[in-house]
């Protein structure tokens, strides 16, 4: 089993900023990634596709490159392909990796594990067709693979930056059916200050509106009673706009109403984690260094908390300059010199966060969903199943687990833990963090006992 | 051996045969495979053991599991999965499937 000074579970901005910053100060570093190529999901595939669309996915998304560039570093040993399946204490980490499995260790461990888009539980939203906005995005970015006609549903700058690819790219949205209201963004002037500071992004977002707008794509914001027909796959999407009712025909819809810490790997390993009340989610407790109170644990990005990838790449620094001072190699006071100036552009890059959360809240029908809608995907659990789970005593996640089999799928919560808190919480009259959350537990992602039989033994306390 | 998919395809990678469900299918070579299928037009990966109801690629990043496929005998991921030559992808059938096959 190979050891390095430090391991760093994923390889978007976060990771690949942590890994560079620490080996340049001479640690070594594991950086596996469950992909096959660097990047996460917003550089996703960067190196090979920049010079195919980059025009169409715009500078935002190229300059991803100069992060992969980082990882070329003879102290970095990159894992492509890896899925990470356990994080055991110590570190000792076990992942799959082209069908074999493997383990690698480091004293001290950075969970650069990114976001997941917020579950959006709408009738219809199980039908093929259906996807996440990232999934479009994805689908864009990495293979080129355009949706011709598209519905775009919920709010946030996301579905304003698809929309303004797909328009680029001649395959505009139908529609976008937009549940933002006039209220959220009266009750978000009162963040304008930080707006202000953020200009750079609220300029980029006016001008993908401009471009949206002059596109020609009909925009129904304040939408409610949002649903999906269709029987085999997605064939329109029908809501109230105004007081009337609308029908739209698409055969794709992109769903998207922000997005949320992707908290699996930090809540296997025991970190606390806190509702975060102006993102509507749990993030975990750390210091300003991005440490958590398990020991050894560093998390960066936006699984601690969303603030997209010129902040995490920030925040991937920050905790390489305290690994670097832990592990002797760095003093005190430089630690503290070199973060000055990475600390004022993290607050920078945060400035605009708490108006656009504000201004685009999660839809209150996705997270209150109708009694007979599908929360839990895998095992298909209605909010109804849980709402009648309240009402036999079930106050939290894990009895309810127990109770309906929800979250207990191969997605094992990942679409449906946030939605089953939430609806528990409502029904009970508790706060989410009395409520809590599922307790996650190795495997992270499903193992097979063939990639079992190929570990090595090299450890003797693995051995029976 | 393009049925009207909702996709329009920008990838112009040599194809690949593989098949789906015993039918021969060309897919770009290295491309992610959930992708590729559903460029190529199919819309429906699976059905669920619970009810049977039909499911495609949901999230795209190895996150939701619902673009679950059988190849080579493994039940995967399909949007983890790159486009090779000769992959022999079976769609999870729908509830009951098993018990009746075995």
């Amino acid at each position: 089993m190979s050891t390095h000074d430090l391991i760093v579970i994923g390889a978007g901005p976060a990771g690949m900023a942590t890994a560079s910053k620490a080996a340049d100060l001479g640690l070594t570093v594991a950086v596996l990634d469950e992909q096959p190529r660097a990047g996460g999901q917003v550089y996703r595939d960067v190196d090979r596709v920049a010079a195919l669309r980059g025009d169409i996915l715009g500078a935002d998304y190229t300059q991803g490159a100069t992060l992969t560039a980082g990882l070329h570093h003879q102290a970095i040993e990159h894992v492509p392909g890896a899925t990470v399946w356990a994080i055991e204490d110590g570190f000792r980490v076990s992942y799959t990796r082209a069908g074999r499995g493997a383990q690698i260790a480091a004293d001290r461990i950075l969970l650069a594990t990114g976001a997941l888009e917020r579950p959006m539980p709408l009738p219809g939203w199980t039908l093929p067709g259906v996807m996440t906005a990232g999934a479009g995005q994805i689908l864009l970015k990495q293979s080129g693979v355009l949706a011709k006609s598209a519905a775009l549903v919920g709010c946030g700058p996301l579905l304003y930056l698809i929309a303004a690819q797909m328009v680029r790219a001649g395959t505009p949205p139908v529609a976008m059916i937009e549940t933002q209201t006039r209220s959220d963004l009266i009750e978000a002037a009162r963040h304008v200050g930080g707006a202000l500071r953020g200009w750079p992004y609220m300029l980029k977002g006016l001008k993908m509106l401009a471009e949206i707008t002059r596109a020609k794509v009909p925009r129904y914001p304040g939408a409610t009673e949002i649903r999906i027909e269709g029987t085999d796959t997605a064939e329109a999407v029908s809501f109230v706009h105004r007081g009337r009712a609308h029908r739209i025909a698409c055969r794709t819809v992109f769903l998207h109403h922000g997005v949320v810490p992707n908290t699996q790997a930090a809540r296997s390993l025991g970190v606390s984690h806190r509702w975060h009340a102006g993102q509507s989610c749990f993030a975990p407790r750390l210091d300003v260094w991005g440490q958590s109170d398990v020991t050894g644990v560093f998390i960066a990005g936006d699984g601690a908390g969303i603030g997209g990838a010129k902040a995490a790449e920030l925040a991937g620094r920050l905790a390489a300059l305290k690994v670097a001072e832990e592990s002797g190699r760095l003093s005190t006071d430089e630690r503290d010199r070199q973060a000055a100036p990475l600390r004022s552009a993290h607050a920078r890059e945060l400035a605009a966060r708490p108006f656009l959360d504000r201004a685009y809240p999660p839809f209150a029908g996705a997270l209150a969903p109708e009694d007979a809608t599908v929360i839990c995907r895998c095992e298909e659990v209605t909010a109804g199943d849980i709402r009648g789970h309240a009402r036999l005593g079930c106050l939290g996640p894990n009895q309810a687990k127990a109770f309906s089999r929800a979250g207990m799928g191969p997605c094992q919560g990942r679409y449906c833990g946030l939605t089953v808190t939430s609806l528990l919480a409502a029904a009970n009259g508790t706060s989410h963090d009395e409520t809590g959350y599922y307790r996650i537990r190795p495997p992270l992602k499903p193992v097979t006992l063939g990639e079992l039989a190929t570990l090595e033994h090299s450890a003797p306390d693995t051995a029976e | 051996m393009k049925p009207d998919s909702p996709f329009l395809d920008l990838e112009t990678a040599p194809r690949v045969a593989v098949s789906i469900d015993g039918a021969p299918l060309e897919l770009p070579e290295g491309a992610n495979l959930a992708a590729a299928l559903l460029a190529a037009g199919v819309t429906v990966f699976r059905h669920t053991p619970v009810s049977g109801a039909p499911r495609g690629p949901f999230c795209m990043m190895g996150a939701c599991f619902d673009c679950l496929v059988d190849i080579d005998g493994f039940t995967r991921q399909a949007c983890m999965i790159e486009v090779s030559q000769g992959l022999r992808i079976i769609r999870p059938r729908d509830l009951g499937a098993d018990d009746v096959d075995a």
